[in-house]
């Protein structure tokens, strides 16, 4: 009974979870900068428990897949259907991009992992960050101006889109578009790097 | 770059994301991909020359509500597929039901003919090119499907692939029987497939590489 009683606790505590995460990515997904960086933040906490009890051979891959998956995350983030469990989203992306791995370190025996069912990826969380073995600011500048400059400016220096367009002399739309293909060509060059 | 570095930055000046880019992707796919197999379709083959009077004729509708009624389900299962974590639903169990049938209906041909009649029933006078001129004729559409897919995110990129084929292939038959001549069953459930089948095929394998994230 007890038993019962602690496995309904944490099926309760996944949904309420599940409830607030959703909540903050449909506010993240209308533009709310500050919804939308708690969300990524409790997500990257779940991911990184996620992937450490599957990665326990890998450890020193952890928080580099954590990083990948929180690119893919927003990059692929116009495909979450409101109507969706934001958990069986998350977790269909975090296992696209473990078999991504393992694949890419020829470890097919890996791939048939039969324990993962939906809500795991929301059961637990983990804050403790170790180092990447890849560093994303590095990979940030072989990409080209145009890409680089505008996130530069907008996502790490934080001015706005008229303001960047002012500073590199490019288009209000040209920045945006910069900003958007030059996020998906980083997510792009961790897999070349992966291989 | 530390994990909630990268989480700032994600985050910061995020745009906000237009909840119908996935329709209206789609939507600009299947219509310049159809406009794409009419332009192929008129300029490579013409309109049949009976096309008046065939409208009048049922199998004439059958060719046209045998590859719609598999490019419905080919389409739902397409966008489905697009997006992580979707359960595909029942979807896929209507896919064969279009094909069970026109193949019913071509053994009840078949079973109606003499012998001697049979062989040309299936073959019709057009065989040896029916199913190429299915496939060229739906390579606009298949362009389009594959373009719009690679803008979403498919966890499955074979299978997305080839659903998004197989929808193109039946959006591409339809286009190809306002030209196509044959009226029989058993040429529509042997050739008409067969020629589905090689966008489906295509879709598959160009998805696997084409469509990966």
């Amino acid at each position: 009974m007890e038993r019962n009683q602690t496995q309904t606790d944490s099926v309760h505590r996944m949904q309420a979870e599940e409830e607030r995460l959703r909540t903050l990515l449909l506010q993240g997904l209308t533009g709310d900068a500050k919804a939308y960086q708690a969300c990524l933040h409790s997500m990257g906490a779940h991911l990184r428990a996620f992937f450490k009890r599957r990665l326990a051979s890998l450890p020193s891959e952890v928080e580099d897949l954590v990083q990948e998956t929180l690119l893919a995350v927003h990059n692929q983030r116009h495909t979450y259907h409101s109507d969706q469990p934001l958990t069986a989203w998350v977790h269909a992306i975090a296992r696209y991009k473990l078999v991504d791995l393992f694949r890419a370190r020829g470890r097919r025996d890996a791939l048939n992992d039969p324990l993962d069912d939906d809500l795991q990826v929301f059961a637990s969380s983990d804050t403790d960050a170790s180092d990447t073995r890849r560093d994303l600011g590095r990979l940030l500048e072989q990409l080209p101006d145009h890409q680089r400059l505008p996130i530069m400016h907008m996502k790490l220096e934080g001015l706005s889109v008229i303001e960047t367009a002012l500073a590199t002399g490019m288009s209000e739309s040209a920045v945006k578009v910069g900003v958007h293909r030059g996020l998906k060509a980083l997510a792009a060059l961790i897999g070349v790097k992966a291989v | 770059m530390k994990t909630d570095d990268l989480i700032a930055m994600l985050a910061s000046g995020v745009a906000p994301v237009d909840t119908d880019a996935t329709r209206k992707r789609f939507q600009t796919a299947l219509v310049w991909g159809v406009l794409g197999a009419l332009a192929v379709m008129l300029s490579g083959y013409g309109l049949r020359y009976d096309l008046a009077q065939a409208a009048g004729l049922p199998m004439f509708w059958v060719k046209l509500v045998f590859p719609l009624a598999m490019a419905i389900p080919a389409m739902l299962l397409t966008l489905r597929l697009s997006r992580p974590g979707m359960p595909l639903g029942k979807a896929w169990m209507a896919l064969p039901l279009p094909w069970l049938v026109v193949a019913a209906m071509a053994i009840a041909t078949l079973a109606h003919a003499s012998p001697n009649e049979r062989f040309p029933l299936v073959m019709g006078k057009t065989w040896l090119s029916c199913a190429f001129n299915i496939a060229w004729v739906s390579a606009p559409v298949l362009v389009g499907m594959l373009w719009a897919v690679k803008g979403m995110a498919p966890t499955r990129p074979a299978l997305a692939g080839a659903c998004a084929g197989l929808a193109s292939a039946a959006a591409g038959a339809m286009v190809y029987a306002l030209h196509c001549p044959e009226m029989q069953a058993p040429f529509l459930a042997v050739w008409y497939m067969l020629g589905m089948l090689i966008p489906t095929a295509v879709g598959a394998v160009v998805g696997a590489k084409l469509l990966r994230w």
